[in-house]
């Protein structure tokens, strides 16, 4: 979204390094992701776009033997810093995992769960309202209204799926990250999912990684292509498909490598 | 080409004949071990839960007892029963000499005094009349009568004499001897009288001290795998205490005995042959396995779980507290249960821990002295007396429904409470 022309630079990566033990993972990645877009990671396996995404509400931190170096500014705040709370940045940084994670609880609880331990809700009837939001937000309401109270595990995959959207926006977080959202999903599941992602943008910046590139060309507003642990391009998603810059781009896009 | 090919297809379906073969033979083994083992326990062992009793006529003789005119409840208490009661066995056989009355005497219980106070302080007005009083028959008697007692011995090998079988013989053809459901086996405590031998003090014994070690290894051993598993960093400190928690987990049982002999009692001088020490030993006992199967289920909990927690802003602790230990729950109640299973069949600690000691009192906290199922197991085996034969297997039988709903419970939780994950 540009305001007076200009973008907003929601999150600022600088110089951004992953290792897992001695083995390198990312390097010096620099990347700008715009507020209120659609920025789509894309990579073949194992190029270190998962990795990348991870860093960005520092899901890293609970693998032992990983290890982040550079700056990540998320409004001006560099969360790789010690004073950061990983706790107040994952309220702020939502995520959705490439299989459905559903906690083995009710719908309600599942969705419920995020605002309760964050104290969002100080009554019954404002959780239901913010349960119900969230469920509308995720285009599953209408589907599930009448059994909030049944065990989110007995959904289907792509109902599923969309449940755990409506749990990560329960907390209303300014950025959504998605990991491969729709790979466990059929065809008419994802395009529900990739609507509900053209719809969230209004409210979140989302940042999703895909393997399918035909994926990516439809749900984002900007690109980044990641190989072997570099970002090799990254630009609006028009100009990363049309008429990239570097060869390997290039390359991938029109199917010769991945 | 083709026929060896066909050749080696016939041999690879012959091989899995051959193997589906053993596996059955193996489970038929097992099953027939089993089955012998039952079959054998409870043909020695059901006839315990039947009790001899022999109908004697007694006369309440206020004299012979010493009651005055109209004696009062404590009169009743305090009058002498000796009398009357060695009279009414006496009685058995009008034409009895000296020797041959006391042998009367001894085809009942010692406890035959006792019984006869009781009537009448049942029913005081039995004074001066006489009625016919149910007595425990004397443990050879009692076999005799289930037909467990080699009567065709000579007569100087036998505790029970001719003249004894004798009169035994003419109470049961006059229906004076009585079988019946064996209560006080449940009610009594140990004795050194077969007859009068229960199981209430191991049994109480054994609840107590299964009780503590619920109770101390169950906290402990949770706590220890949640940190393990969930908060400790993996490093080699860390690995040092997990192989040596599984090595604590093979250590033999009576070495925990040893501990609980020299550090509870010979250190903290806790009252020994008590539950309250019985207990902390099995506890030692029972922790490592607690711990290895709640660190399996907490392992067993999906990872996706944790970074659903974790990715919608819930703490590390929150993460485990609200999701991975009520998920691992069900798998860790079973564990525990299995574990508990185990140390109430432990015989070897509690023995060194003095629980072997001869307690004819039922335990009422875990500080009393108390002996407990196995080891009365132990204790009965080892008397001499006929009538402890049926006891040892009664008293297995009491055991082995113990640990199978024990066992059963287990399945139960598992089955019941597991999350199914999609």
């Amino acid at each position: 979204m540009r305001k007076n022309g200009v973008k907003m630079i929601k999150i600022k990566a600088k110089d951004v390094d992953v290792f897992y033990g001695k083995k390198q993972a990312l390097f010096n990645i620099s990347l700008d992701i715009e507020e209120n877009q659609v920025t789509a990671l894309i990579g073949p396996s194992g190029c270190g776009k998962s990795t990348f995404l991870r860093c960005l509400n520092r899901m890293n931190d609970v693998i032992d033997i990983c290890s982040v170096k550079g700056e990540i500014l998320i409004n001006d705040f560099n969360i790789n810093d010690k004073s950061c709370d990983v706790v107040r940045l994952r309220e702020k940084i939502g995520m959705v995992f490439q299989k459905p994670n559903p906690f083995p609880k009710t719908l309600y609880e599942n969705v419920s769960y995020g605002p309760t331990i964050h104290g969002m809700a100080q009554s019954k009837q404002e959780m239901d309202e913010i349960v119900e939001t969230s469920l509308k937000k995720a285009a599953l309401w209408e589907e599930v209204k009448d059994r909030l109270h049944e065990p989110g595990t007995g959904l289907s995959g792509g109902q599923q799926q969309r449940l755990c959207i409506a749990r990560a926006i329960s907390v209303r977080p300014e950025v959504i990250l998605m990991d491969e959202p729709c790979s466990a999903l059929d065809p008419i599941a994802t395009a529900q999912i990739e609507e509900l992602i053209d719809e969230l943008k209004k409210e979140h910046t989302i940042i999703i990684v895909t393997h399918s590139m035909a994926q990516a060309a439809r749900v984002s507003q900007n690109t980044g292509f990641f190989h072997l642990g570099q970002l090799i391009e990254h630009g609006s998603t028009d100009k990363i498909f049309k008429n990239p810059d570097n060869k390997k781009t290039q390359d991938y896009i029109t199917g010769r490598f991945g | 080409m083709n026929k060896n090919k066909e050749q080696l297809l016939n041999k690879r379906y012959k091989a899995e004949q051959r193997f589906r073969l053993y596996g059955l033979s193996a489970i038929f083994m097992a099953l027939l071990f089993l089955t012998i083992f039952i079959f054998k326990i409870f043909s020695t062992g059901y006839s315990a839960f039947q009790k001899t009793w022999l109908i004697v006529p007694v006369t309440f003789d206020a004299e012979l007892m010493m009651l005055d005119q109209n004696p009062s409840k404590e009169d009743l208490q305090d009058a002498d029963y000796y009398d009357i009661a060695l009279k009414s066995m006496a009685d058995l056989d009008p034409n009895a000499n000296e020797d041959q009355e006391n042998e009367l005497k001894r085809m009942v219980s010692y406890f035959f005094e006792k019984e006869i106070k009781n009537e009448l302080l049942n029913d005081p007005n039995l004074i001066g009349k006489t009625k016919e009083v149910y007595l425990t028959a004397s443990d050879d008697l009692d076999q005799v009568f289930k037909g467990n007692y080699p009567r065709d011995l000579p007569e100087e090998q036998r505790r029970v004499s001719d003249y004894q079988l004798k009169i035994f013989d003419q109470l049961v053809a006059n229906s004076k001897v009585e079988s019946k459901f064996n209560i006080s086996f449940f009610t009594n405590a140990d004795s050194r009288e077969a007859e009068l031998a229960g199981i209430a003090s191991s049994f109480m014994g054994s609840i107590f001290s299964i009780l503590v070690c619920l109770m101390i290894a169950f906290p402990v051993a949770v706590l220890a795998a949640i940190y393990l598993e969930e908060f400790a960093p993996k490093n080699r400190f860390t690995d040092f205490i997990e192989v040596n928690i599984n090595n604590l987990a093979a250590v033999p049982s009576i070495v925990f005995g040893l501990l609980g002999l020299g550090v509870l009692l010979a250190i903290f001088q806790l009252p020994r042959s008590t539950p309250l020490v019985g207990g902390i030993t099995l506890s030692l006992m029972t922790l490592p396995t607690i711990i290895i199967a709640a660190r399996a289920s907490l392992k067993a909990v999906p990872p996706s779980i944790r970074e659903a927690a974790l990715a919608i802003g819930a703490s590390r602790m929150q993460t485990t507290m609200h999701h991975t230990v009520p998920l691992s729950m069900p798998g860790t109640l079973s564990g525990t249960i299995i574990g508990l299973a185990q140390a109430l069949g432990e015989t070897a600690p509690l023995i060194l821990i003095g629980m072997v000691a001869f307690v004819n009192t039922i335990p009422g906290s875990p500080m009393d002295p108390a002996a407990s199922l196995p080891v009365q197991i132990y204790i009965w085996a080892e008397s001499a007396e006929r009538g402890f034969v049926e006891k040892v297997s009664a008293c297995i039988m009491v055991l082995l429904g113990f640990l199978i709903i024990m066992n059963l419970f287990a399945q139960i939780i598992r089955h019941k409470f597991e999350k199914k994950w999609s």
